[in-house]
């Protein structure tokens, strides 16, 4: 535990010198704010906080690429060597990436709730403590899908592949870019087995409509449990040096990451109200909207 | 002698068809520079790294300190120190700081203030890894060895790369380790380094040891016998030359014609009384005392840097 604290203060002073770091984590973020609140949050004091949701999702899921690129240049590098010849695990090494990467995170989506509320009047902070706990859960799992990814790639460029692979689907089929109800049914259909879909509804739900944790429960679980797995997995996967193979093994672990989302997608198809909470959300929007219609 | 704190018996490893260990055996013993000498891809760092824990013999048994590096985890790795052939640190961690950050990962841990001095970093204290020259880098990747008090240092190629003067360097330190009693293992192919450095050398090559002894052992292998290396104007056949007075041995190597002598003035008389008939000429002739070039040369039939 001294280990991933030690580790964990150590790269944040790493990411706070690195100019690529800030750039992602701070300022991209914040021109996504602008462009989605500033450019689609106009026409009613709800597509504000509706807007904020994908803003807040989209920085929360910047830690998927951050981290699996760090991971490989430091075993690239043979960095990971010289810390294996040390008494430090695996464990110790991810969790101090991904609790680094947390701890950055959270100031910047405070400076965007704040954002929201002096430029654009946010009219509502919605439940606080879900945004907090959706994106904690967020972080880890999509930090440790980044680092799973990164341990089943030998080089920097196989991972951007898969990366943007993983990226766009995440990007454009889940809500955090196109809200859900304008996509065709199919894509609607396909996303609930998505992980960056639940970050996205349960974020839009616990700022728009302030819902609890309860009732936010389904969204919760997902990301509780894809995060466990996903760290789990990124354990089990973890490789101190470059010329070590990827395993069939290894590969079958990786794809075994996406079982608690398949099982939660099943669930949801049959019996969950995701689907219809976003799009009652997003006819109240469209009402909000419409000329002479735009009052609270 | 003392007791041997590293035990290797009949290692072996094999990378694909390649065959890198093929039965290597020695012992350490405590307080003891022992040197492993040879030619790249002989196997030292095939070596080396299974005794750091990095990899995993295919047969054969390791211990150091007592405990197995396979199987003993954190606790074998509280007891070590190594430098890797090439240390790499993230480019923007300051020396002070990555000194402090390996030093908080182990129970027992030196002063890292009195390390800096010792290594002459004290200046660079602030300075970002990327920023640091070829030796100052080698000297924290030393530093960092040392920051846990370790009972057996490893040292692979520790001066490889390095100009000459920080060399030099590199070999004070590792005499004033010597004279604490640290017990350290090193991988070397200079000759020169494993004769200065190193109480005892295992000399290997293509994955087995072939020879062992104090560097004063392995050099009365060739006992009584000077080294002359002869080049010639004209080549011509080594036959010739071994029949010559006094030589016991003769090779030819780059060009040039290296006669182990009995009786040195005999070889060189007989030698230019040759040449005379044979009318031919001396290029360059040196005469020294055998190295363990020569006794690697004896062994394998090649230069070490072959």
């Amino acid at each position: 535990m001294r280990n991933t604290w030690t580790l964990t203060v150590s790269r944040m002073r790493l990411a706070l010198r690195n100019r690529a770091f800030l750039f992602f984590s701070l300022v991209m973020p914040i021109a996504f704010f602008f462009l989605f609140i500033g450019v689609f949050g106009r026409g009613s004091r709800l597509a504000v906080p509706y807007m904020l949701a994908p803003v807040l999702a989209l920085t929360v899921m910047g830690s998927f690429w951050g981290l699996s690129i760090q991971l490989v240049m430091f075993r690239e590098q043979g960095i990971l060597r010289r810390f294996r010849l040390a008494p430090v695990g695996p464990g110790a090494m991810l969790a101090s990436s991904i609790v680094s990467n947390y701890i950055l995170t959270l100031p910047t989506i405070v400076l965007e709730f704040l954002l929201a509320r002096w430029i654009f009047h946010l009219d509502r902070w919605g439940n606080l403590w879900g945004v907090w706990a959706l994106v904690t859960l967020g972080t880890v799992t999509f930090a440790a899908l980044g680092l799973i990814v990164a341990s089943v790639t030998n080089t920097m460029q196989e991972t951007q592949v898969i990366n943007n692979a993983i990226w766009f689907v995440f990007l454009f089929l889940s809500g955090a870019t196109l809200p859900l109800p304008v996509l065709p049914a199919f894509i609607q259909r396909f996303a609930v087995f998505l992980p960056a879909t639940y970050l996205v509804t349960g974020l839009r739900r616990v700022i728009v409509r302030g819902a609890t944790l309860w009732q936010v429960g389904p969204e919760l679980l997902a990301l509780a449990g894809g995060s466990a797995v996903a760290f789990f997995i990124s354990m089990q996967l973890f490789r101190w040096e470059p010329e070590e193979k990827v395993t069939g093994r290894a590969k079958a672990w990786a794809a075994a990451t996406i079982v608690p989302f398949l099982l939660l997608g099943i669930w949801e198809s049959a019996h969950g109200q995701l689907r219809t909470d976003e799009q009652a959300i997003y006819d109240l929007l469209e009402q909000r909207a419409t000329p002479g219609n735009n009052t609270r | 002698m003392s007791a041997a704190i590293v035990q290797v018996e009949n290692l072996t490893k094999k990378y694909g068809a390649v065959e890198a260990l093929r039965g290597v055996s020695f012992e350490v013993h405590a307080g003891e520079v022992f040197g492993l000498l040879g030619p790249n891809g002989a196997g030292k760092t095939t070596t080396i790294e299974t005794l750091e824990g990095l990899r995993t013999p295919d047969s054969g048994r390791v211990s150091v300190c007592g405990l197995d590096p396979q199987r003993s985890g954190t606790s074998y790795k509280q007891q070590i120190g190594a430098v890797l052939q090439s240390t790499a640190l993230p480019e923007k961690l300051r020396v002070s700081e990555a000194l402090k950050l390996f030093a908080s990962f182990y129970s027992r841990r030196r002063d890292t203030t009195d390390l800096l001095r010792r290594f002459g970093l004290e200046e660079k204290r602030n300075a970002s890894y990327m920023h640091l020259s070829g030796g100052q880098k080698q000297r924290l990747a030393l530093a960092l060895a040392l920051v846990n008090e370790p009972k057996v240092v490893f040292l692979d190629e520790p001066t490889a790369g390095l100009d000459p003067q920080v060399r030099r360097e590199m070999y004070d330190i590792i005499e004033e380790l010597r004279r604490e009693n640290k017990t350290i293992l090193l991988t070397t192919h200079y000759i020169e380094e494993a004769e200065r450095l190193c109480d005892r050398v295992a000399i290997i090559d293509q994955g087995r040891v072939i020879a062992l002894g104090t560097p004063r052992e392995l050099k009365q292998r060739s006992a009584g016998t000077t080294r002359i290396e002869v080049r010639l104007a004209r080549p011509e056949n080594g036959g010739a030359l071994r029949k010559l007075e006094g030589v016991a041995d003769c090779r030819e190597l780059d060009g040039s014609y290296v006669l182990h002598s009995t009786r040195v003035p005999q070889t060189i008389v007989a030698l230019v009384k040759h040449l005379e008939a044979q009318r031919n000429d001396l290029a360059s002739l040196e005469i020294s005392a055998p190295s363990l070039e020569d006794i690697f040369l004896e062994l394998t039939g090649r230069r070490l840097r072959d």
